[in-house]
């Protein structure tokens, strides 16, 4: 298991500390440090679990339970796409299979130069304009191929 | 003088560029100097419009759809301002069929008015519904949601009275209010929209609960895919605690009721009530065995109120207009009105809130106008991943409880996603049993390993292997679910793939034969 870097360390701290008090408070927590860190590093378990006083295998329960947490960094930009029945109805496979091939990952999977993820997600609530994605909490309707490569283009650029 | 535009922010607008309309507006209003107010509305739900951009009329409020940012300079050049005439214009918004025809109660404000502003809330008619409740008994609020006949819209359709009413009876020093906001059926997005557009109604719906059963706390669980709710909620709720709607004083009454939001984490198994209960508390959100139910232990172990978005957001109006006004929208014992989601592929995709009744194909044609595609509908799943897929052959059924119950499908959530004449029904078996093994949390057998032998079981039939055999052990496999399974994921996955068996085998026997 990887330590934590210094700063990791602190701001797993700060996390816990602003949360500490509030019932039922490990998954605010995870979801503060996944936000601060871009992930939950394997390291931030048994630093949480000892401020909580849950043991190791708890924390890990909740952290490997969740679709939405992960133990390892991912890409600058998540690309959330709706596999979902609805998005299914319009094309949503086809969508992503050219997602796929666009970005040249599977999902679950990063670009060599770590600019994306790919993720499925199962519904975005926009279903009345499907297929859906999401992309960095900006979400999307209507996705067509062409609109898919416009908008991972206008993410990709350098800045 | 300042014209009022509204240009929606809601997910779903959003994500076709009302931003940018916004913007666009924003700008050119300041080039041609005329003063405008832009209000950030939640959506009317007529969806294929969106964005729709209103403007505020003597006449009324004055609709354009689907305006694009580059055609917001020619919406100005006709005097949109004034409702003037455009390809884009759609007319009186009130007046448009889709809306018109509607009977809006609990999304009556959704799209209306600025969601997160007290005094536009108030302004229409909000927190009467509370106003009235402070000045009853307890036992009288839960009389009347009983007497009112909701039920839980989440999709169990459980009487909600009596679910307050178990509350109300336990003593416990601390019970719980809690919303369930885990939307997780594709095909759905009331819960959202109303989060979206008047989350004042449900935080009011939560307010009344609260002083009904005597709990002085509240948590809406809301899922981690919805970022614009989560944050139009909060901004409420803070609106709500400054004018003491929330608090330790509410409206002056003495009574207390605090409400926070808290995010899941990407599980479709904690819209399940005792999954959400667990994961409220932090844990992973594994099933807990009834008895005992939440009224009497959930989160915490105290005794909890645990009900959809939308159920708690229909509260307020019952409050406010009588149980009676709300039960006599309906039929049977399917009362009050429900906000159906049309989604898919469908031409007019949105949100038809009307009483029960309304038949299958009302909704697919007069609302819908037909499949997106142009191509014939040839199937319906109803009520989310674990609805039964229904034929057009049987397009006439009503929608309420019973009248699908009958046919054996299920209403659950209420939302409705539409199949062309292209798409591959063993598929979506073999999808059905796919997204039950992803969700499953785990706790039983046939939930946890039933999904994944389901799996395998319906590619060897696509393939073709021991077709017969193989049809016979998914009959089998399906009913061991059913029958076997601790909660209505692993209990209700096998009604899409028998509707599918029942209704389209031919797709099963299509794909045996290349």
């Amino acid at each position: 298991m990887q330590p934590l870097t210094d700063i990791q360390r602190q701001a797993v701290l700060r996390i816990v500390a602003e949360h500490k008090s509030r019932p039922g408070p490990l998954i605010e927590i995870l979801h503060g440090v996944q936000a601060g860190l871009g992930y939950v590093p394997a390291g931030a378990v048994p630093l949480i679990a000892a401020e909580l006083n849950l043991s190791r295998a708890e924390v890990h329960g909740v952290v490997t339970f969740y679709h939405f947490f992960r133990d390892h960094p991912v890409g600058r930009h998540v690309v959330r796409l709706c596999r979902a029945e609805s998005c299914q109805a319009m094309a949503g496979g086809a969508l992503g299979e050219h997602a796929k091939k666009r970005l040249g990952i599977d999902f679950h999977e990063t670009t060599a130069d770590g600019a994306f993820t790919l993720e499925p997600v199962y519904c975005l609530g926009n279903c009345a304009c499907s297929p859906a994605m999401m992309i960095d909490g900006d979400l999307f309707g209507r996705v067509t191929a062409q609109s898919f490569d416009d908008i991972v283009a206008a993410r990709d650029r350098p800045t | 003088m300042t014209t009022d535009i509204y240009v929606p922010r809601d997910a779903s607008a959003l994500s076709l560029g009302a931003e940018a309309v916004a913007r666009a507006i924003a700008v050119e209003a300041r080039a041609r100097r005329v003063d405008v107010r832009i209000v950030r509305n939640g959506s009317r739900g007529l969806y294929w419009l969106e964005p729709m951009v209103e403007v505020a009329t003597p006449a009324g409020r004055v609709a354009y759809g689907s305006v694009k940012a580059a055609d917001v300079a020619s919406l100005f050049a006709a005097n949109f301002l004034s409702g003037g005439a455009h390809p884009l214009s759609q007319g009186l918004t009130e007046e448009i069929p889709y809306l018109k025809s509607q009977q809006r109660l609990t999304a009556a404000r959704v799209g209306v008015i600025d969601p997160t502003s007290i005094a536009d809330y108030v302004a229409s008619g909000g927190y009467q519904g509370l106003r009235k409740a402070l000045a009853m008994t307890q036992a009288e609020i839960v009389q009347a949601v009983l007497d009112s006949g909701l039920r839980g819209r989440g999709g169990a359709a459980f009487p909600t009275g009596i679910k307050w009413k178990t509350v109300l009876d336990q003593n416990a020093a601390q019970k719980y209010v809690t919303c369930n906001a885990d939307e997780g059926d594709s095909g759905t997005f009331s819960d959202r929209m109303l989060m979206e557009g008047d989350p004042l109604t449900l935080i009011e719906g939560m307010t009344i609960a609260g002083i009904a059963v005597g709990a002085t706390q509240g948590y809406i669980y809301l899922r981690v895919e919805y970022p614009h709710a989560y944050a139009t909620l909060n901004e409420a709720l803070n609106a709500a605690r400054q004018a003491r709607y929330l608090g330790p004083d509410v409206m002056g009454s003495g009574r207390k009721f605090e409400l926070e939001v808290r995010l899941g984490a990407g599980a479709y198994i904690c819209g399940e009530e005792t999954s959400m209960l667990e994961s409220l508390e932090g844990k992973r959100g594994e099933i807990r065995v009834r008895p005992p139910l939440p009224a009497i232990k959930g989160l915490f172990g105290q005794p909890t109120v645990v009900n959809n978005v939308v159920t708690l957001a229909t509260v307020p109006i019952i409050l406010d207009r009588g149980s009676e006004f709300y039960r006599n929208f309906g039929t049977g014992k399917s009362r009050g009105t429900l906000p159906l989601q049309l989604a898919g592929n469908v031409r007019r995709g949105g949100l038809i809130e009307r009483a029960f009744g309304l038949s299958l194909r009302e909704l697919l044609y007069d609302y819908g106008g037909g499949s997106a595609s142009g191509r014939p509908i040839r199937a319906v799943q109803v009520g989310g991943p674990l609805g039964a897929y229904i034929p057009a052959s049987q397009f006439d059924t009503a929608i309420d409880y019973e009248a699908l119950t009958a046919i054996g499908a299920l209403l659950g959530h209420g939302g409705v996603v539409v199949f062309d004449d292209t798409v591959d029904m063993a598929q979506m078996a073999r999808f059905a049993m796919e997204f039950c093994a992803i969700e499953s949390c785990g706790k039983c057998t046939p939930c946890r390993i039933g999904s994944i032998r389901g799996v395998e079981v319906i590619d060897r039939i696509i393939a073709g292997v021991e077709r017969e055999r193989n049809l016979g052990l998914l009959a089998d496999l399906c009913e061991t679910m059913l029958q076997g399974s601790l909660c209505g994921l692993g209990g209700m996955t096998p009604f899409p793939v028998q509707s599918i068996l029942k209704h389209f085998a031919e797709d099963f026997q299509a794909s045996a034969r290349h």
